[in-house]
């Protein structure tokens, strides 16, 4: 097995489809960064630029290293995952009453975003070696998944970062759902997760609580949670179905829109481009996501399949819950966009993801 | 490679779990898409509009209320800038230091800020919430230098009322007071917004329309934390109109300095025209403390006060005539002809009726006299018979026509009818029939009958100018910023009184007698200058105490009113006074010598009066008022 797979072979079978997806929603994202900061906070842009040249150096390295290296490796990577999240404890950067960050100098790090990757490759691992001899998961098999996961999600929990602690619960489930799980080990779960239910909104912060009662019940509190709900509705609404042109938004503009350019840049979007733009950018995640799991698909081995549908997964749910929070159907969990919402770590993870994608449809054909 | 195939049947499992994966994918897209379209294109404009709300706020500029000058040009009521203390709470970092800070600077305490707050509850964020009105120049430098302790905390600078003359002039002037929630909903379609203030008392509020400016408009596209991002536009504030009074300041104040402590009315007129000169009630109130926003306790102890200043005893103040409806009568006698000019009545002590005694004032009586003597004694027994001859109604028709017995028609609210009786009256009302001995009291301006102080004057003005009953008016020019009239006083006729032009020179002669007969009532105001003619008066208010010659010894509630309504001078009337003193006693001692100094302020220096007078202090400081003038402190 050679370390790298680059030669003229593999290079004819890289699919352009889910490169030319990528870069142009990186590009959307870039586009989209710009309009939302450069009235207020224009050195947003030139970080955002940075860590775009950084995710596509990352990408192309995803795209050359044969991933099986990864599975081999899935330990290193997922233990080192481990340890920076534990260094975000010890040393980490506080912001807005949540200790998320790495302070590298020159760049900040997210160690609960490169979380997400370690996850899906050490799942992906774990459950490749599994024989399952064509039955189901049972409560047993999930206790070594399920330590992998908790590990992680617990040390994302405590920092705190709901949204992040969400899309590793969604990882997990989706992975082991495709895996096959037993009826009965799903209702056993229900039972037991219905039971700690209480315990479990007792251990979340105020502002979490109040988020999701917000969300729940809007009218209540229009100035406190639910407000930037509201106004992130508002965004979305008035930018009607052609929207007010790119950079004519007013809401991010004039910060009525918190947090404008990482979580709720959708909402800039939709208020730019009109029901028109936003459509199409949820088409281009549709086909990306389709090509992820296309992938999976025509894997020839259990991991390729396990992490490229891991990595679809991640993007999936990333969007559904994105969309969908900044819409108003869900409640706001800060979950970024990705590819479009600035935050360095996350579209570094999430163009290597792709990269990893190219790299799996690339080499379906060598066995 | 190669170690870990996929067991057999797995890759279809595998293939068939995507297959779900993509179907599930396909149906959550679709809802954020159906989302989308709800938000953006089903409800994109009620979005729309939510957006362009959230961008612009229009900010009121206040327009500075009309400027208010008495007859002369001299200002009575202007707009100074005044400062307001706001707070803008989302921007308060530390409430406790905030608030006791403010406290220290301006006295206002926690319970009143907490209190300011939750009645802005509901409003749009980053508001400012008005805490203080027209702060002291002291406070307002406070603040200032303590600002960057205190975020969130501003001062705004508003154009404010200010009454020269304070006390001298409420009454009449008023003032104003924020709109209140009903008021609010009636006049919101005019223009009206939360927090505006209106004229609420005297011409303040009767001519509004005319004082009230057009509030000019800023709209600012703000963000979210409030701060302007740009002006979108501008509609300047347009000031009220000027107002120029019928009133002579000096004159006004020459009544305010002549009441001194006493409770009781002065108005006078222009006889020829109606115009009012001065009109002052007492006591009364400071209207730059009230408009300033007076507290609760202030103010209740103002309405409260059993001295009623807030009544305008002018306008809204009924008293018996008493002897000054004399004159009235004797026009009605001879115009009805049941006395000649030569009629001489036996007018003793004591008038006998149905066995009952009526008795003059004076214990000797006034021996055998025609009218022009009881005019000048103000002998009650000689008009006790003229009054039984005339009969109840023949007397109520001509007092009609002098405008006794219905509102003058002033424009300030609250005017008082008074009271003309008849016997037609009686059955209505008493539902009794009318007694002769009551016109006994009738006649000597007693009984049922009741006047106000403006009305009293109307009338004699009425006998003044030779028979025509005038509406007073204060208003002579209203005129707009670029010095354009809008209105300008045109005398305005009510009535014709019923009687003669003759005898009503008859009647003024009678009344130059009261002040220059060695026996009139008013003989003290006898002056060479001046020439005053009028007619004392002194009205009943228990019917039970004897005169007392010493006022002291009677109880201040049961003492008698004194009336003074005269006109000067004689021959050419250019001013008519109608004085009444609240439990004042005597007319004669009490109320005359207030109307002649009303009356020489007006005649004297006419022409040389330029030049503002200064106000009294004690009139014109809102704080240090006159001690003296108020409750608790009464002879």
């Amino acid at each position: 097995m050679r370390f790298t797979g680059i030669d003229k072979r593999l290079l004819t079978h890289i699919d352009f489809a889910v490169l030319g997806l990528t870069i142009t929603l990186a590009i959307i994202g870039l586009i989209s960064i710009y309009s939302a900061t450069y009235s207020n906070n224009p050195a947003t842009y030139t970080r955002a630029q940075y860590w775009f040249i950084i995710s596509l150096v990352l990408l192309t390295g995803a795209v050359v290293v044969n991933y099986h290296f990864l599975e081999r490796y899935a330990y290193i990577i997922y233990g080192g995952s481990i340890v920076l999240l534990l260094l975000v404890f010890a040393i980490g950067k506080s912001s807005g009453g949540a200790q998320r960050w790495l302070d590298l100098g020159f760049l900040s790090l997210q160690p609960s975003e490169t979380a997400k990757i370690a996850l899906i490759i050490m799942l992906a691992r774990h459950f490749s070696l599994k024989n399952l001899a064509g039955r189901g998961l049972d409560i047993k098999d999930l206790i070594v998944p399920g330590l992998i996961f908790i590990a992680p999600f617990f040390l994302i929990m405590k920092q705190p970062d709901l949204g992040t602690s969400i899309i590793l619960l969604s990882i997990f489930c989706s992975m082991t759902l495709v895996v096959g799980i037993r009826l009965r080990t799903i209702i056993a779960i229900g039972v037991a997760l219905s039971a700690i239910m209480p315990f479990a909104w007792m251990s979340l912060k105020d502002y979490q609580k109040a988020r999701l009662t917000s969300f729940l019940n809007p009218g209540r509190d229009p100035f406190g949670s639910g407000y930037h709900l509201l106004q992130s509705k508002i965004a979305i609404g008035s930018g009607g179905f052609l929207g007010k042109g790119y950079t004519g938004g007013t809401q991010g503009k004039l910060m009525f829109l918190p947090e404008h350019h990482t979580d709720f840049i959708f909402s800039i979007l939709a208020e730019e481009w009109g029901f028109i733009g936003a459509s199409i950018v949820i088409f281009i995640f549709f086909a990306l996501i389709l090509k992820g799991l296309g992938a999976a698909a025509s894997s020839k081995d259990r991991f390729g399949f396990l992490l490229a549908f891991g990595i679809s997964a991640m993007l999936f749910w990333h969007v559904v819950i994105n969309i969908a929070m900044v819409t108003g159907l869900l409640p706001v969990v800060g979950v970024p966009l990705p590819f479009i919402s600035y935050g360095g770590s996350f579209l570094a993870v999430i163009m290597t993801s792709m990269g990893l994608i190219i790299n799996i449809r690339m080499r379906r054909f060598i066995f | 490679m190669g170690e870990r195939y996929f067991q057999e049947k797995e890759p279809l499992q595998f293939k068939k779990r995507v297959y779900l994966a993509t179907i599930l994918a396909a149906i959550l897209f679709f809802v954020l898409i159906v989302r989308l379209w709800h938000l953006q294109i089903m409800k994109g404009s009620y979005y729309g509009l939510q957006s362009r709300h959230n961008k612009t706020r229009t900010v009121k500029s206040q327009a500075p209320r009309g400027i208010i000058y008495d007859r002369n040009g001299i200002k009575l009521v202007i707009n100074r800038p005044g400062f307001d203390l706001y707070i803008i709470p989302e921007d308060v970092t530390d409430w406790p230091g905030t608030k006791s800070m403010l406290n220290k600077l301006t006295g206002l305490t926690e319970q009143t800020i907490n209190e300011r707050l939750k009645r802005a509850s509901g409003r749009p964020p980053f508001r400012a919430v008005k805490l203080k009105e027209d702060l002291s120049w002291e406070e307002t430098v406070k603040i200032e230098s303590f600002n960057f302790e205190m975020n969130g905390v501003m001062l705004d600078v508003t154009p404010k009322r200010e009454y020269i003359y304070g006390r001298a002039l409420s009454h009449l002037i008023g003032y104003l007071g924020e709109l209140n929630i009903e008021e609010l909903k009636k006049l919101k379609s005019s223009g009206y917004d939360a927090g505006d203030y209106l004229g609420k008392y005297g011409l303040e509020k009767s001519i509004e329309e005319y004082l009230r400016g057009t509030d000019g408009f800023k709209d600012l596209e703000v963000d979210a934390l409030g701060r302007k991002i740009n002006v979108l536009g501008w509609t300047p504030p347009f000031p009220g109109h000027e107002v120029t009074l019928t009133i002579d300041i000096k004159t006004q104040l020459a009544a305010w300095q002549a009441m001194g402590a006493n409770a009781g009315a002065i108005v006078a007129l222009e006889p020829k025209t109606g115009r009012v000169l001065a009109m002052l009630s007492s006591p009364s109130f400071d209207p730059n403390k009230i408009s300033a926003g007076i507290t609760h306790k202030d103010w209740n102890s103002l309405i409260r006060d059993p001295l009623h200043p807030m009544t305008n005893r002018v306008i809204q103040g009924q008293y018996p005539p008493a002897s000054t409806f004399k004159p009235i009568v004797a026009a009605s006698g001879l115009t009805e002809k049941v006395i000649q000019t030569n009629t001489l009545i036996d007018s003793g002590p004591v008038f006998r009726f149905a066995g009952r005694g009526y008795r003059d004032w004076k214990e000797a009586g006034h021996g055998i006299i025609n009218y022009k003597r009881a005019i000048i004694e103000s002998s009650d027994t000689f008009f006790y018979q003229l009054g039984l001859l005339l009969g109840v109604d023949t007397l109520a028709k001509h007092s009609k026509s002098f405008g006794l017995g219905s509102a003058t028609g002033i424009n300030l609210g609250g005017e008082k009818p008074g009271l003309v009786p008849s016997s037609a009256w009686k059955k209505r009302v008493k539902k009794e029939r009318w007694y002769q001995g009551e016109t006994i009291s009738i006649a000597v301006g007693q009984g049922f009958m009741l006047a106000t102080p403006i009305q009293m004057a109307s009338a004699f003005a009425a006998i003044a100018n030779g028979g025509t009953v005038y509406r007073p008016s204060f208003v002579e020019k209203i005129t707009d910023s670029n010095g354009e009239v809008l209105k300008s006083f045109t005398p305005e006729i009510k009535g014709r009184v019923d009687i003669p032009a003759h005898i009503l020179k008859l009647i003024r002669n009678a009344m130059r007698g009261v002040v220059t007969d060695k026996a009139g009532t008013a003989r003290t105001l006898r002056d060479k200058t001046l020439k005053i003619a009028g007619k004392t008066g002194t009205a009943q208010v228990a019917h039970m105490v004897e005169r007392e010659r010493d006022l002291e010894k009677i109880k201040y509630k049961l003492r008698d009113h004194a009336w003074f309504v005269g006109f000067a001078p004689y021959d050419d009337p250019k001013i008519v006074v109608a004085v009444l003193v609240e439990h004042g006693g005597f007319g004669a001692r009490a109320a005359a010598p207030i109307a002649k100094k009303v009356i020489k302020a007006y005649l004297t220096n006419r022409e040389g009066l330029q030049k503002a007078p200064s106000p009294p202090p004690s009139a014109a400081s809102p704080s240090g008022h006159r001690a003296d003038l108020f409750p608790g402190d009464r002879p």
